[in-house]
């Protein structure tokens, strides 16, 4: 907007505001849209309450990292990006990037034209982002919570199949049909890592999975029938 | 000290007075003679207290521009999603505060008192109920309220400043969420904020330095819940305060825009140019 156009707009501006009606009366609609909003708060208070799950225990990992539904976006923004080296871009990359590009937006957006139907750029650009921030958090809902492993496993893995189940692997690897996508699937890993390698990596792993050290130090006998039997996820044998 | 009457929408005014009763024309009629009723009683009662408050104050003046400035033609319900976040903000603020008066930051107690809220306290389910789902709610009204100003094209001059203040906003919020998430202490918090704090972790630069900020150390360790607590209790909702504070001054100096498919008249135009 150059300096006409910034004037353009104040006179424009000052005149559609003389036309209008006092503060008063949007104060009526105001208060019914808080009255709403309170009636949906208390309805969902009641109608869902507050759960409140099993004590938080750092030494198992009898747990399901997942984040508030408001988040998903940012957790299943890791999916798409698999390459290790590339996660720190998922991570804090793209969301950095795209909350600088948020804050900047009325300085680059700067042409005088107001009307959404006259703006095509900017309004597909806006429904883009809405798009795929809807699309990862339907994705993220999906992934549902992780409990068991339906993939058939020889009889001396079973004890392993338990623990790994319960172990919280489930919400970012998928093992067979089971599982979310944040990570990369388990389901032929033991084709490209051998047992160390996959104990290795649950001791020092690379953020966002948690480090199962101390779950290690705790239950040597559980870690090791889990490394086994994600070591002996195999394509076919 | 009688104030001069604010100019008032027509429904607030009084009824001209009939023809043929006392005084009916004003000028050669008796003057009244009747005793005040009790309805004239309390609104020369309500003036004088407004007159003593604004004798000391000096409000009135702000309080009449706040609710007799004009507001463009053609607002429409889109506007209201912004007071609504501001609402749901004062909801969660409220019940926030009755949750404070029983919750403990320790990482002994704090899953035993979120549970003792729960299930003791005196409607304790409701408020916790109340102040999480009512997170979820402002929420959602704060993505519409951006999506409406920039549907709207709000963000442009001269209002480019209110756009950066919100979007300020909505990270602060969604660092309330992730902060509060924590509070409960249940297996399903205590991983997830692992998890999004090693997110952070990962960060390059300052990313280590936020995670050890507010993990209060390396590893989670038992300041790190009295830390979220501040954090979020304190903090950042004072942060949000003032910054509303900034964004609605903002609001009524520049006024709400117009919806962006209104235009003045050429004739109005013309006449304003004169
Ligand atoms: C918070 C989510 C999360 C959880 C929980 C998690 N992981 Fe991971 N894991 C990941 C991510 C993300 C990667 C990819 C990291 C990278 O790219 O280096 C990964 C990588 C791996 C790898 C290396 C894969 C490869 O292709 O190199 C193995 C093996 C692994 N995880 C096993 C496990 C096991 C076993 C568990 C359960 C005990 C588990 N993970 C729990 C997120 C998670
Ligand atoms: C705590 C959160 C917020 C509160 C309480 C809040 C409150 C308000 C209120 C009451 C208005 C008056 C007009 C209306 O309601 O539409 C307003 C206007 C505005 N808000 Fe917000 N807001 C918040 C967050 C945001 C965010 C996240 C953005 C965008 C990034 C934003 C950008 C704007 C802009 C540009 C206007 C001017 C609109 C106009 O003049 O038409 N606000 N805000």
């Amino acid at each position: 907007m150059n300096a006409r156009e910034r004037e353009q707009y104040l006179r424009e501006y000052s005149i559609l505001k003389n036309q209008g009606k006092p503060f008063l009366y949007s104060v009526a609609k105001d208060s019914v849209m808080a009255c709403i909003t309170l009636g949906v708060i208390i309805l969902m208070a009641v109608l869902f309450g507050a759960e409140l799950g099993p004590k938080a225990d750092p030494t198992t990992t009898t747990y399901t990292p997942r984040p508030e539904w408001y988040f998903f976006f940012l957790f299943e923004l890791l999916r798409v990006v698999k390459p290790p080296s590339l996660v720190f871009l998922a991570t804090v990359g793209i969301p950095t990037i795209c909350l600088v590009l948020l804050l900047l937006l009325p300085f680059f957006d700067r042409g005088p034209e107001r009307n959404p139907l006259r703006r095509p750029i900017a309004v597909t650009a806006g429904i883009a982002t809405i798009a795929a921030m809807a699309y990862l958090t339907v994705l993220g809902a999906l992934a549902g919570a992780p409990s068991e492993i339906e993939l058939a496993t020889a009889p001396q893995f079973e004890r392993g199949k338990e623990v790994t189940a319960s172990a919280g692997c489930l919400a970012c690897h998928k093992i067979g049909e089971n599982g979310g996508t944040l990570g990369p699937s388990l389901t032929h890993i033991g084709d490209r890592l051998g047992r160390d390698a996959i104990a290795r990596t649950l001791v020092n792993p690379t953020p966002p999975m948690p480090s199962y050290q101390a779950y290690r130090t705790q239950n040597p006998k559980q870690f090791n029938e889990l490394v086994n039997y994600v070591a002996s996820l195999k394509g076919e044998n | 000290m009688r104030l001069p009457a604010p100019p008032r929408p027509r429904f607030l005014r009084p009824a001209p007075p009939r023809p043929g009763r006392n005084g009916a024309n004003g000028r050669n009629a008796a003057p009244e003679t009747q005793k005040p009723t009790a309805k004239d009683t309390a609104v020369e009662g309500a003036a004088s207290a407004i007159g003593w408050l604004d004798e000391r104050t000096g409000a009135t003046p702000f309080v009449r521009y706040m609710l007799y400035r004009k507001v463009p033609k053609g607002v429409n319900w889109f506007y209201t999603l912004g007071s609504a976040t501001l609402f749901a903000f004062l909801s969660q603020a409220v019940t926030g505060v009755f949750l404070a008066m029983y919750y403990e930051p320790d990482p002994t107690r704090a899953y035993e008192s979120a549970s003792r809220i729960t299930n003791e306290v005196f409607l304790g389910e409701l408020v916790r109920g109340m102040h999480r789902w009512g997170a979820t709610v402002m929420i959602v009204l704060i993505f519409l309220h951006m999506g409406r100003t920039f549907f709207f094209g709000a963000y442009k001059y001269p209002r480019e400043l209110n756009w950066v203040i919100g979007v300020v906003l909505l990270v602060l919020t969604l660092a309330m969420g992730l902060t509060g998430y924590l509070l409960p202490f249940d297996q399903r918090s205590f991983w997830a904020t692992v998890v999004a704090v090693n997110i952070n972790a990962s960060g390059p630069i300052v990313g280590p330095y936020l995670a050890d900020f507010l993990r209060a150390g390396a590893e989670f360790g038992p300041t790190t819940i009295a830390r979220f607590y501040a954090l979020h209790m304190l903090a950042i909702p004072g942060l949000i305060a003032a910054l509303i504070g900034a964004h609605l001054y903002l609001v009524v100096k520049l006024g709400v825009t117009a919806p962006p498919w209104l235009k003045a008249e050429k004739k109005d135009l013309l006449r304003e140019e004169i």
